[in-house]
Formats: structure tokens, sequence, C-alpha cells
């Protein structure tokens, strides 16, 4: 390839989306942040980024027709990478705030960490590691390396995902004595809880492996 | 495995420099923040966390370019304070490329703007900054403005406030201790961790390494913002100084003047002192 590779950045206006602009611009990668659904659907990879509430996020993403965008992306079975709440939005619903429907792209629902958990401080806030899930589908290709059992990835969440197809889930993390899910595979799409354009080079290793190796396949 | 305890590289910004003060007062110019910030990503730090340490008082946010130019280089949280009044402010700090905001004098003034910014940007984009200075009858109270204004908050009734409005996060800063090295207030610490249930981030007093692990092994702090114990090490051993190195002040603090109390260390050493006494820290090869 001559020419480097287009990830799209969707922007639903309430997150903060330069952080992953940094990051991708950095790796050499062209980018752009945009709600527009010809660029996104004629970008080479696309990234859902995610900080924010996920009610809002959701008001959103239907008020710019996103929903649909972001469904015909992954259809075209081009590299698809969820972050944080770009992550949760991909699942039915969540209980942040107030019970709300998500994309339904993927089985399960999003709920928060309990609150009065004695040690238990929430948000989860700060770095933690990752764990491989041994019960995973075995024909999962991901962005991490073997040797990523064990790392520290930059959290910054309320709520956990939990998914209905377990065989999705890639790497679980624990806080607070919860196992959660911190990241999922499932064809195209890669999503994760952690933040990879914030985890330092680990994390900029995984957005280079995702959007690298998915392209040259 | 568990979360890993958080060491903050903490800037205090004024205009284009670097500054440090004792007790949040008496700024000294130290150098270019970017280089710093630079270096300590490169040593390991977890988080970046900017302080504009004027913009409260002259009402303006001169800190975006020193964002921008960071954000751009440094891939690791960067948290932004000073001068922030409304949602407009916070959506302008995000957008020049920080990740989380803190938010001192506009919170006790309107603490509404706690609930709505946390519903609008998310609780872990809010970060409340407390100014806790101690009172001669033993209590503490919050204060702004770098510790010059009283509030008439006390401060563990603050913090349970701020939870309640649905902050992400309190930054404590032991105002007494601050720049002193003389350690942290790990009484006042205690009592605003067994209060609420959002992560702490303790600043104000460390001195050493060990200042750091007794904060670490007796309260239940989820990270510690240093500055000067970083700072000097960066200074005492000639690193880019970018032409600060003409400024009195350098000069002040080469001459180890200030630095009775400090024994300074870069991030890397500390974490593996940290991680030797069973703290978990991220360690960065």
């Amino acid at each position: 390839m001559n020419k480097p590779y287009k990830i799209a950045v969707i922007d639903y206006r309430i997150s903060n989306m330069y952080s992953i602009q940094n990051a991708l611009n950095m790796l050499g990668f062209e980018c752009e942040v945009t709600s527009d659904y010809s660029i996104i659907l004629a970008a080479d990879g696309a990234i859902l980024p995610g900080v924010g509430s996920f009610p809002e996020a959701m008001k959103h993403i239907k008020a710019l027709g996103l929903d649909k965008t972001i469904r015909d992306f992954i259809a075209t079975d081009k590299p698809f990478m969820g972050i944080c709440l770009g992550f949760q939005l991909l699942f039915d619903s969540s209980d942040e705030i107030e019970n709300t429907a998500g994309l339904s792209i993927l089985s399960g629902k999003v709920i928060e960490f309990p609150k009065k958990i004695k040690k238990m401080r929430v948000p989860h806030v700060g770095w933690n590691t990752i764990s491989k899930n041994n019960g995973a589908s075995t024909e999962i290709v991901s962005p991490f390396f073997d040797s990523d059992e064990g790392e520290y990835f930059y959290f910054v969440h309320s709520c956990y995902v939990v998914p209905e197809n377990k065989e999705i889930i890639h790497s679980t993390t624990e806080y607070g004595g919860i196992e959660f899910c911190s990241s999922i595979v499932n064809k195209n799409i890669f999503a994760c809880q952690f933040h990879p354009e914030k985890s330092g080079e680990k994390g900029m290793k995984v957005l280079s492996e995702m959007f690298n190796k998915k392209m040259e396949k | 495995m568990s979360l890993a305890m958080r060491i903050i590289s903490r800037l205090d910004i004024k205009g284009p420099n670097l500054v440090k003060g004792i007790n949040l007062e008496g700024l000294r110019v130290l150098g270019k923040p970017e280089s710093f910030a630079k270096f300590y990503y490169e040593q390991g730090a977890d988080e970046l966390f900017y302080q504009d340490v004027v913009a409260s008082l002259y009402g303006r946010n001169s800190l975006h370019d020193i964002i921008s130019k960071t954000a751009k280089e440094i891939f690791i949280p960067l948290t932004v304070g000073g001068g922030i009044r409304c949602i407009e402010d916070i959506s302008n700090i995000l957008k020049a490329g920080a990740d989380k905001v803190s938010i001192n004098t506009a919170a006790i003034g309107n603490p509404d703007l706690i609930s709505s910014a946390s519903k609008f940007f998310g609780a872990s984009t809010i970060v409340i900054s407390i100014e806790a200075i101690k009172q001669p009858d033993g209590r503490y109270m919050a204060f702004t403005d770098n510790g010059r204004n009283a509030t008439g908050k006390e401060v563990v009734s603050w913090a349970k406030e701020i939870e309640q409005l649905g902050a992400g996060e309190i930054q404590l800063t032991c105002v007494d201790q601050e720049g002193s090295g003389k350690g942290f207030d790990l009484g006042l610490i205690k009592d605003v961790t067994s209060a609420v249930t959002l992560p702490i981030v303790a600043h104000g007093g460390a001195g050493n390494m060990q200042h750091v692990l007794d904060l670490a092994e007796d309260v239940p702090v989820s990270g510690v913002a240093i500055s000067s114990l970083l700072h000097y090490d960066y200074i005492l051993h000639n690193r880019h100084l970018d032409g600060y190195e003409d400024e009195g002040n350098v000069e002040f603090l080469k001459s180890k003047r200030a630095l009775s109390n400090i024994d300074s260390v870069p991030i890397s050493q500390l974490k593996s002192f940290l991680i030797e006494n069973n703290i978990p820290c991220r360690k960065y090869e």
C-alpha cells in the first residue's frame, strides 16, 4: 500500500475525539473525525470512541443517524473498533443513569459497578491488568499479542459489559472482586473497555496491530 | 493483579512556564512544561495533571497551546484544571486534548455545575479539586484560588456533597503540606477516603519515597499527585532546561537551598521502590 490507511473516527458530538486522533496520527494513519455516512463507509477502518454518558451518547447517535452508519460499516467486514463507551454502545442496553437501549449489534447488557462494596471505589479509574479468556472462541484474531497477558492498560468507567455470548470475551479484568469483560472480538469488531490511546506504548501497539494486521489480511 | 497505584505528575503552570511554590504560594519558574511532561511520560508516569495556577484569579485560560502540544506526543491521561467555569470551558479544554478536567472555585460557587457536567461529559471526566487548610480550631476547611479564599465549607462534608452531585474523582490538596516535603497529612486523607467511595488522589507533602509508601500502605487512595519530588530530580540532573538555566530560580534550586526537605527521585525509581514494598504499580520498561 502506498497510501496510508484511512480511519474514520465516528463523531457523535459529545466525546473527546482528539486523543484518538492524535494517537492515530502518531502511528501514521490518515484519520478523519466525522459523522458523514459516505466518508465513514469509504474509510479503511472505523473507530467508535467513547467518553460521555450512555443516554446522552445514544441521543446524539440517533439524532445524527449514526446507528445505521455503524451497522452498515460493520457489514462491510472492514476493521471496526469500539473504545470504552463506544464498546458499551454496541450492546442491547445500559443502566447508566437510566435504562437506555443501545445499538444491539452484539447481545448483552451494560451494568453499573455496585456502589456500596467495601474497598471498591467507583468509577474504576486507573491502570489495571488484562487476562486472556480461556473460554474464547479459537477463531478469534485479535490485536493483542500473547505477551500482553498481565499488561497494564488505562481504564476509566463506572459500568461494564456483560456479553451474552461468552465466546466473544477476549480478555477479563478484575476490580473489587468482580471479573469483568475488558475486551471482545467478534468477526471484524474488536472493542475494549480500556483506552488504548491513553495506555502509553502498549496501547499504541494495540491500535497499530488492530488496523495494520486486519487490513493486510 | 489489581488496580495499580497511580503516580500522577502534577505540573503547576503559569503562562508558558512550569512553576512551583510552597503551600501553593511563592511560585518559582522551573522551565518549559512540555519538556518535563515528555520526560515524565518516558519515565512511566501514569497520568499528567496540569494546573493553571493563575487562571481563576485573572478570569482567563492560557493553557490551550500547552495542552494540545502535550496531547500530540503523550499517550497517557491528561487532567487539566484552572479557571473552568462552565460546560463550554470544559468542552474547550477537552477539545484541546485533555481527558479530564479539574474544578474547584466554580464547583463551590455553583455545585450544580458538578451534576450537569457529569451528566453531559460522563462522571469520569469530572475531577473536583479540594484545597484543604487546617484551622486553629482543628477543623479542615475548603479554600479556593491556591488557598487564598475561604469558602465556609468543611472538607469532609464537601467531599460527600461532591460525591452526591456525581463527580468522578476528588483531588485532595493539603495546602499546609504542599511543597513542604514534610509528608502527607494522613489523618485528613483517611477521613476523606472513609467518608466517600469516590477515587481520591492525594496531593501535597511528598518529600521522599517513604512518604509515598506510608500513604499507599495506610490509606486507600487511588493515586498520588507529585510535583517537587520529580521536578527537582529533573532539574538537578540538568535535563533539557531549554534556556531556563540562566533563570535565577533554577540556579536557586541547583544551589540546593530549596531542597532541604525534598529528597528528589525519578518516577521509575519511585515505582520500583513501591513494587518492592508490595504496592501494585505499572512498571514501565
